[in-house]
């Protein structure tokens, strides 16, 4: 390895003008740099700035396509008054920590379902992870035209069968259309957690499995005991990740509800995205939009320590 | 022999046949849908489940009525240029990061994986400000800037754990025989990375298809919209809902992506478990 470095720096049979330019180049550091700055460039850009960018922003009074002055505290005040944003903060908790619990349950269990040798397993594994590659705004339109009063088919089958007696309004009753948008969520999310927790199953070693039942352990002792110890690394990345983006989710409230019915539905996201771009007023959704901070940070914390751990 | 049957039955595949059926019931709906005529849709008497009398109506209002086809060229163009963009800037910055390891390659490596957590939710209206300053705004050309913000976390991610598979022994004997860092990064690493630079290829084409928050935000000109916006804003106005011509659409609309995937699909899952652990 030294070795080899030490005669590649020697410049070999290059002269003139390209001589000088690949010298330059084999130098680590000035090689490394040149090599990062275009993604170093653009992220410091459009995601650091904008970040710090955002943050100031949330402490001033700026409008769209104008300047603001500094007010201080001022947005964060009216919010904390606002009875509306207590609703939103308490619907953005209930919707992320019902999904993501039902996502990782039901995930989990289809991993588990999956993590065995049978015909077309490649096929079905496929065909799992539409949900998620599918642009969500187009299932989105797909749940919002299921979930219609009138002509859902899953009322049809509910009243063909005598379950309910009369329609169900899933989006217009706030209860309704808060489980409704969970539901959906979940549906979206459930390919995510099963392949990257099938990943990880497969890693595990069959033997374990083996030496755990001839000492007598049951199926749910060689899970608890055996599959959950060697998989909660990688469950608390997938899960970590699912986290944030769920607190941080936009696209199927907005093409759904809108926040509707009575703004029962309404995340961080979707009240900061009304009242910045509908409404204009850029410091005030900022402010919202920095509640998903703390989120972001514990996101980044967990997965830093896990990625230390592997190391 | 029976009885390891019915085991099978009830542990695998009841189970699997409940899964499947959640998480595909929405696709047939939205399929069957697309063929319906209005009449028929909103039609209480007949079972919503089947097509009885299929149409192509609602096809030929998307494509003679709305810009769909243009809208549908706008996500291609920008989803392909935002893909070359940060797949040429992260195949860059994942060699270097892993393989010149340079003074500061490692939180440089762990600060662009951070990037990736960042939601967008947090990034638009500043982005919008930014957007607006430097005179892009609704533009595809503000869309192919913006998108790279979370593609390259992801790509860079990626490839790092892509390149740390292939064993270092070509480079250092190509090395050894005098070819430059630079020959060797692209006679060498490069078309060994080539299954690597794929998966991440394909990822961020469909990340950048389905993105949605953005591309609301920064265009307004419907010639300039992408499809999932597009769709969205122009096939629901006020209270009329197109529900066949917005499902076609939507099925439409998901046909590359799904046609991407069904090509890929081992590289796709590769890509996103890698991704995962390292």
């Amino acid at each position: 390895m030294r070795i080899s470095e030490n005669i590649a720096i020697q410049p070999g049979k290059r002269p003139g003008r390209r001589w000088r330019w690949s010298g330059l180049l084999e130098d680590r550091t000035v090689m490394g740099m040149a090599f990062v700055a275009p993604a170093v460039g653009l992220l410091l850009l459009f995601l650091a700035y904008p970040l710090i960018l955002g943050i100031w922003l949330g402490f001033t009074d700026t409008v769209v396509g104008g300047t603001g002055e500094f007010i201080g505290l001022a947005n964060y005040i009216s919010l904390l008054n606002d009875a509306l944003f207590w609703k939103v903060t308490y619907y953005t908790f209930l919707y992320t920590g019902a999904a993501v619990f039902f996502k990782l349950l039901l995930g989990f269990a289809l991993a588990i379902v999956l993590n065995r040798e049978f015909r077309a397993k490649g096929f079905v594994r496929a065909i799992v992870l539409l949900p998620w590659i599918i642009p969500t705004v187009l299932s989105a339109i797909c749940f919002w035209w299921l979930y219609d009063t009138t002509f859902s088919g899953i009322t049809w089958v509910l009243m063909k069968i005598g379950l309910i007696g009369h329609k169900i309004d899933y989006l217009g009753d706030p209860t309704n259309a808060r489980i409704a948008l969970i539901v959906a969520n979940v549906w979206r999310g459930i390919p995510f957690f099963t392949i990257g927790l099938l990943a990880g199953l497969q890693t595990i070693n069959p033997s374990l499995y083996e030496a755990a039942s001839i000492d007598g352990a049951g199926g749910w002792h060689r899970f608890r005991h055996v599959t959950l110890p060697l998989i909660s690394p990688l469950l608390a990345v997938v899960t970590t990740f699912s986290t944030i983006w769920t607190f941080a989710d936009f696209q199927l409230i907005w093409v759904i509800t809108r926040g509707g019915p009575a703004n029962a539905t309404h995340l961080y996201g979707t009240l900061s995205f009304q009242r910045a771009i509908p409404g204009g007023q850029f410091g005030e959704g900022a402010a919202i939009s920095a509640f998903i901070l703390p989120v972001l940070m514990i996101s980044v914390w967990v997965c830093y320590k896990y990625m230390r751990r592997e190391e | 022999m029976s009885e390891k049957f019915v085991e099978r039955m009830i542990k695998f595949y009841l189970p699997l046949f409940i899964f499947l059926f959640f998480l595909l019931f929405p696709f047939y709906w939205m399929f069957i849908t697309a063929f319906k005529s209005d009449a028929e849709l909103y039609n209480l008497k007949l079972n919503p489940f089947f097509i009885h009398e299929p149409t192509f109506k609602n096809i030929l209002m998307l494509f003679k009525e709305t810009l769909f086809n243009r809208w549908m060229f706008n996500t291609f163009f920008v989803a392909i240029l935002a893909t070359i963009l940060s797949l040429s800037a992260s195949l860059l910055a994942a060699y270097a990061i892993q393989r010149v390891r340079f003074r500061g390659s490692g939180p440089i490596g762990i600060s662009i994986f951070f990037g990736y957590l960042v939601p967008p939710t947090i990034l638009f209206i500043p982005l919008a400000a930014i957007i607006f300053q430097l005179k892009i705004w609704d533009s595809l050309w503000s869309l192919v800037l913006i998108y790279p913000t979370f593609l390259i976390p992801f790509c860079t991610w990626l490839l790092m754990g892509y390149f740390k598979s292939i064993p270092k022994e070509m480079e250092e004997c190509a090395m050894i025989d005098g070819a430059s860092r630079l020959r060797v990064f692209w006679q060498i690493v490069v078309p060994l990375a080539l299954p690597g630079i794929l998966s991440a290829g394909i990822f961020a084409f469909t990340l950048s298809w389905n993105e949605y928050l953005y591309a609301l935000t920064f265009i307004s000109t419907t010639t300039l919209k992408t499809a999932p916006v597009g769709l969205i804003t122009e096939l629901v106005r006020g209270d009329v809902y197109h529900w066949g011509p917005l499902m076609t659409g939507a099925l439409l609309a998901s046909v590359p992506v799904a046609l991407v995937y069904s090509f890929f699909v081992e590289h796709y899952v590769a890509g996103m478990t890698g991704a995962l652990k390292e």
